[in-house]
């Protein structure tokens, strides 16, 4: 089971070769305002994540996500309620 | 902030890329001359970006049909059917679709936007899990947003990859409602339709199918991808729009599945909105007719695909992955389509221009959809058009 901080890593990972701006790539940037991911690049890292992660990662769970810590966190959680990981 | 801030990048954007030039997000359709030319701000112009596949928008049995239902039933039913009724034309049309697909049941809607939102969100509910083509359209998007479902996406049109989804998901998979198109609208490829029915199979999985752009286009009787590859009894459920080969407004949804006409009653977009008026549905059961006799149409509508397809190839565009009546040139900038869509508009040619978010990949599009109705001479110069902005 993957831990929190593992998962960040990863996520910065998928994020970098996404943005070109990983200088200033931190738990706290916003996805959308500050990195300047369109609705759909988000939605493509989703399938990313999911495959990185072998999950099932549902679309709406984004609802509230805005950083990379509240991505981070959500995948976290579902990774932890996932029976058989 | 204030409501309307949020309109300001979108303002500023809008005013630096498009200027005071005709805005081709909202060109000024003047005057219609025939389904093939039209006066665009004050340019006689060939159209190119209408997705009326076969023509049919001045056929004389359509136009009667309407002119006819007009005088007889009037210009609006002014409500929805639950409140002010059914009329004997939505009953016969939803007869006559649920007979050209050979399907047990058929309900219409008031527009192809919103059969998605209503099969999609009458079907499915916030337990439900359903499994979406990445580039879906938007009103499929939307669709899933209003049942409340987990909404799940798969790589566009790749069957390997909707199996590796389901399978995540466990016992779940086997109620999960799967959504693909026939031929997607932006790029023109058409549904790897047969691997997905083997893996909705092997999951136990629903599949929809969205014909909005195949209807009239593929099949022997025009049935969309789902009759020429030989799975219309296969697919739980077809939806497709009257908007595009029909040349009306409208939608539908057919199913061997009896609870479809349960939908009546627990779908808001159906339920909420009022019913397609008499004109449309008349026009509409004229044009379906001439769809499934339309074999001549088809015939000339894939030869005007195939030679713009292989002009366009030529000249060097990156085009969509196979010939079809939409022909997707791609861009790598919103400006390079930009200055592409005002060239072909100064040729006298109209096109669709399509930046990201609504294309895949990023990229920008400048949209061709071919007519049946179309001259050689009319495609002669599309091509020749393409050819000297290349
Ligand atoms: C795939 C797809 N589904 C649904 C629709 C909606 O159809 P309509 O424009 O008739 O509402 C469209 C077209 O706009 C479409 O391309």
């Amino acid at each position: 089971m993957a831990s929190y901080e593992e998962i960040l890593e990863k996520v910065i990972g998928e994020l970098s070769a996404l943005t070109a701006t990983d200088a200033n790539l931190t738990e706290n940037s916003e996805l959308v305002t500050e990195l300047g991911l369109d609705s759909f690049k988000v939605l493509d890292l989703l399938m990313d994540i999911e495959d990185e992660f072998d999950i099932s990662m549902p679309v709406n769970l984004l609802a509230d996500v805005h950083t990379v810590k509240d991505l981070a966190e959500r995948i976290h959680a579902v990774i932890n309620t996932e029976p058989g990981t | 902030m204030s409501l309307f801030d949020k309109f300001q990048p979108l303002l500023q954007d809008r005013q630096s890329l498009l200027g005071q030039d005709v805005d081709p997000f909202g060109a000024p359709i003047e005057e219609i001359y025939s389904p093939t030319e039209a006066r665009i701000n004050g340019r006689k112009t060939i159209l190119a970006g209408t997705n009326n596949y076969l023509g049919l928008t001045f056929d004389k049995e359509c136009l009667d049909a309407a002119h006819a239902a007009l005088d007889e039933l009037g210009t609006g039913t002014t409500g929805s059917r639950m409140a002010n009724g059914s009329f004997s034309g939505h009953r016969a049309l939803e007869r006559e679709i649920a007979a050209f697909y050979e399907c047990e049941k058929a309900i219409v809607f008031t527009t192809g936007y919103q059969a998605n939102l209503a099969v999609i969100s009458g079907l499915a509910n916030n337990e439900d899990t359903i499994v979406i083509d990445a580039d879906s359209h938007a009103s499929i998007y939307d669709g899933c947003r209003l049942s409340g479902a987990d909404i799940v996406r798969f790589r566009h049109n790749n069957p390997d990859d909707l199996d590796k989804r389901l399978k995540r998901l466990g016992e779940r998979a086997a109620n999960t409602l799967v959504i693909i198109e026939g031929i997607y609208s932006m790029l023109g490829d058409k549904a790897r339709i047969r691997e997905f029915i083997e893996v909705k199979n092997a999951h136990q999985a629903l599949l929809l199918v969205d014909e909005a752009h195949s209807l009239g286009v593929l099949g022997e009787r025009g049935r969309g991808l789902v009759e020429e590859a030989g799975v219309i009894h296969e697919t739980d459920f077809i939806v497709g729009t009257f908007s595009k080969s029909l040349a009306s407004t409208g939608g539908y949804c057919v199913s061997n599945h009896p609870q479809l006409d349960l939908i009546r009653y627990a779908s808001r977009p159906y339920i909420f909105t009022a019913s397609p008026c008499p004109s449309v549905i008349a026009s509409t059961r004229a044009a379906l007719k001439r769809v499934e006799n339309g074999a001549d149409l088809r015939a000339r509508l894939w030869r005007h695909a195939q030679r713009l397809y292989r002009h366009l190839h030529d000249a060097g565009y990156e085009l969509g992955p196979e010939p079809c009546p939409v022909i997707a040139a791609l861009l790598d900038t919103r400006e390079q389509a930009l200055a592409l869509w005002r060239g072909l508009h100064e040729h006298g040619v109209y096109v669709n221009l399509i930046f990201p978010p609504a294309t895949p990949d990023g990229k920008s599009l400048v949209r061709i959809s071919v007519c049946a109705a179309h001259t050689d001479e009319q495609i002669d110069k599309i091509c020749e058009a393409f050819s000297v902005l290349a």
